[in-house]
């Protein structure tokens, strides 16, 4: 068979695209011998279930600045959200990371505002976290399933998989996302040469990926109730299975007027905010 | 054909050297990015996306005009722009490779990018983006390449290339289409959501991207023996006139469905843009009013020069009037669309975004790129139709 | 025969073989010392003690050792994706949680003795810990 230079060259040249292929495909089964066993895998025997995790805010448990402060600094340790703060102090919004934050009722609800509606109404503090949305737009926009819902109705986010494109922070009505515009681990509560301590339980994130409350997964897993709830005033953050008719929120919500926010959105928010508040359950 | 591009004179390696130098720094830039985040830039929680999306948005624009050469060449026979609608084409070719390099510069993870295609999620709009785009750049290397060829030949290019071309016309409309749905499609922004958005999208690409033609053609005429025609110019001038007016209309229905409807949240974005609002600092912040303004005022300028006969024949106004529109357009899609979806945000707060100084040497650095593609592609071209010239191929 | 471009088709040879050449040239002939992961931790050790001398992980060493990073990353998609946190042993049939900070580390909490040993010989840099925190470092225990 004569061939050409030319021939040659194209020759070779696509059998050694298709040799480097086929080396990455098989480099780990035809070299080391031995093929991945077929994962057995089960959920923790004494983890929390629902069919639809849900939560009640009850704002009039929330007396005093201190109980937001609290219940903001309880997720954030244990989940070691960076704390970005400039010189003189403030909260650094050009890098700021948050998953539960107090916001007022005007921001919470914009648009609800009545005109003689006394300011301390309007500035009345509100507890704001994602949503957890049965159609969330967050989710449906992602273009590479980073983030999702699990069975239980928690819209979940694998910092493993975001590419760090932000469309789900476009896309999310309520600003509940937070990027990593740089790396966490510089912020001075997480970087021990500033007097930062991690928890070492939990990972921090890497910077150029999206994060978000994520209902505290880890801690269901492991049968503990969202540290937000543990660590708020007694009845202020109810958390329980919506689709469970018994359940406290469920109960709650049956009876007394509660608002969420934004559902004219057809988001299906899980949030839902009690009015009037007092006894309960 | 490549090799053409490989000889020249000093001024064309005077050019190139001058683009490389810009393409070096934005290159620089995105290696400090890549390595210390997008922390870089001057986004921030409530701005997240902003000048290298914007850019995106209006290039992928850009790319879809080459249709507007297409369609008339070979869908209606109009035989004069067998000249210009390789132009059109490589033009297509670097602003596609412009908006790919905008999205690989937007993202937090670049080294992740390969996990759209591991992961496909057809329910996500950017993920069709990133076939589209792929499969328009694709279709435009192909058809340009192989018209180009058989123009070097002095044959008619071969048959199986017409249902590629074909292809490329609905392709060039789905790529911007997809791309308005990226903002028309998520709920909660008042701005964005808009059922004219992906038609103003068409209709802005289809003005802008013949106006950037228009100049490039009299530039390359300039610089080489290459002429499009007169008539030609003309005709796409044309094109540019109609194109602009529809987009000038539909601009003007998003002001008339935010204002006589009365709805504060769909107002906000306008009036932030246009007039300022005050923000979360109790400071008023108008920083872009005035970049919005150039706008409405080069659009409403550009187009009277567009519409009168008289003033578009003079090729000097009418290359004036491009600019203006070109420049026109480049705020408003590659700047206003994007601040105007984030700013207010959720909660109804002015937190204002302005780009950095790296952020806007690495959007320098990929036009950069972009235009030494593009300047590499017209000199094989032109080089090829030099040589051939006065010999008319029937295409 | 004659050669065109001598100079340059010379020159450039020499720049191939000087960028070919630049790792050996820079080793000069020195061999890295053979890495040996160590399994002393303290938290082993004892775990070996309770289980009548026998150190044991989620599968057999030599398996381990070749097919960790796949384990792991499925381990990743099945906790974070599915919730699934238990994973069966196919060699001893116990039950382990996965968990790279929980599981791994709290045995392994020797990351350079353990991990870097390797990684460093084979000069691979997993980005496990841009997120995932490793445990403190514990002086080193004298044998």
């Amino acid at each position: 068979m004569s061939m050409d230079r030319r021939d040659f060259l194209k020759v070779a040249g696509i059998s050694s695209i298709l040799g480097f292929g086929a080396t990455v495909a098989s480099a780990t089964n035809l070299i080391t011998g031995k093929q991945l066993l077929p994962p057995q895998v089960e959920m923790n025997k004494d983890a929390l279930r629902a069919k639809r995790w849900a939560m009640v805010v009850d704002m009039s448990k929330f007396k005093t600045d201190e109980d937001f402060q609290k219940t903001i600094t309880a997720c954030h340790t244990i989940h070691n959200v960076p704390d970005f703060r400039k010189p003189d102090g403030s909260v650094d919004k050009k890098f700021e990371v948050k998953w539960i934050w107090q916001t007022n009722y005007e921001k919470a609800f914009p648009g609800m505002e009545n005109q003689y509606q006394g300011e301390h109404l309007k500035d009345m503090p509100f507890m704001v976290l994602c949503n957890h949305c049965t159609n969330p737009a967050c989710v449906r926009v992602c273009p590479t399933k980073a983030t999702y819902k699990l069975p239980d109705g928690v819209t979940m986010q694998d910092m493993h998989r975001c590419i760090g494109c932000r469309f789900c922070m476009a896309a999310c009505p309520y600003g509940a996302r937070s990027f990593n515009w740089i790396d966490p681990r510089r912020a001075a509560n997480l970087d021990p040469a500033k007097g930062g301590k991690v928890n070492p339980e939990y990972p921090t994130r890497t910077k150029g990926v999206v994060e978000k409350c994520t209902f505290c997964t880890e801690r269901l897993a492991v049968g503990k109730i969202p540290a937000c709830v543990e660590a708020a005033p007694q009845g202020a953050l109810l958390f329980g299975d919506l689709e469970d008719p018994n359940s406290e929120i469920r109960k709650i919500i049956g009876e007394k007027l509660t608002i969420r926010r934004k559902p004219e959105l057809g988001t299906g928010p899980a949030i839902y905010y009690l009015i009037g508040g007092g006894e309960h359950a | 054909m490549l090799e053409k591009a490989l000889e020249g004179s000093k001024k064309y390696w005077a050019w190139v050297f001058f683009l490389g130098i810009f393409a070096l720094t934005g290159t620089y830039w995105y290696i400090r990015q890549f390595n210390e985040g997008l922390g870089l830039t001057g986004l921030h929680r409530d701005v997240s996306w902003g000048l290298y999306i914007g850019q995106f948005t209006f290039l992928v624009g850009v790319a879809a005009s080459a249709v507007m050469l297409v369609i008339p060449y070979y869908l209606h026979d109009f035989k004069k722009f067998g000249k210009i609608v390789i132009l059109g084409e490589f033009l297509a070719i670097s602003a596609v490779t412009m908006c790919i390099l905008f999205i690989f510069v937007d993202m937090g993870q670049p080294m992740r990018i390969m996990n759209v295609i591991l992961h496909p999620t057809p329910g996500s709009v950017m993920f069709w983006d990133s076939v589209v785009l792929s499969g328009y750049l694709f279709i435009n290397l192909l058809v340009g390449w192989v018209t180009l060829s058989s123009d070097r030949k002095g044959v008619p290019p071969p048959k199986w290339i017409k249902p590629w071309i074909y292809l490329s016309i609905p392709w060039a409309i789905s790529i911007h289409t997809v791309t308005a749905f990226l903002y028309s499609g998520v709920p909660g922004r008042h701005f964005w959501l808009t059922a004219v958005m992906a038609a103003r999208f068409l209709a802005s690409a289809f003005a802008g991207g013949p106006a950037l033609l228009i100049i490039l053609a009299l530039i390359v005429r300039k610089v080489s023996k290459f002429d499009a025609g007169k008539d030609v110019i003309q005709a796409v001038s044309r094109i540019v006139a109609y194109a602009m007016f529809a987009n000038v209309f539909l601009l003007g229905l998003e002001f008339f469905t935010a204002f006589y409807s009365g709805i504060p949240g769909h107002q906000h974005p306008f009036v932030y843009l246009y007039k300022g609002m005050i923000g979360i600092d109790g400071q008023m912040h108008a920083e872009i009013v005035p970049l919005m303004w150039t706008s409405s005022v080069f659009a409403a300028i550009s187009l009277v020069m567009l519409w009168v006969p008289a003033i578009r024949r003079k090729e000097g106004l009418l290359v004036l009037a491009c600019i203006m529109l070109f420049v026109s357009l480049w705020i408003d899609k590659g700047f206003g669309l994007i601040i105007g979806g984030f700013v207010p945000n959720p909660f109804e707060e002015v937190n204002p975004y302005l780009p950095t100084y790296p952020e806007t040497m690495i959007t320098i650095g990929v036009w950069a790129v972009g235009f030494l593609v593009l300047t590499f592609l017209y000199k094989i071209a032109i080089t090829v139709r030099e040589q051939t010239a006065g010999v008319e191929i029937e295409h | 025969m004659k050669i065109y471009n001598k100079g340059l088709v010379f020159s450039l040879i020499l720049v191939f073989a000087a960028i070919a050449l630049f790792p050996f040239l820079v080793q000069g002939g020195r061999v890295a010392a053979k890495p040996d992961p160590k399994t002393d931790t303290p938290e082993i050790m004892q775990y070996a003690q309770e289980h009548g001398g026998k150190k044991e992980c989620v599968e057999s060493k030599e398996w381990m050792r070749g097919e960790h990073m796949q384990l792991l990353n499925q381990w990743r998609d099945s906790v974070v994706r599915d919730d699934n946190r238990g994973y069966i042993s196919n060699t001893n049939h116990q039950r382990w949680n996965m968990s790279l900070q929980n599981g791994c580390m709290k045995c392994h909490s020797n990351k350079k003795k353990f991990c870097d040993e390797c990684h460093n010989y084979l000069s691979v840099k997993p980005y496990c810990w841009d997120c995932h925190i490793q445990p403190a470092e514990k002086e080193e225990v004298k044998s």
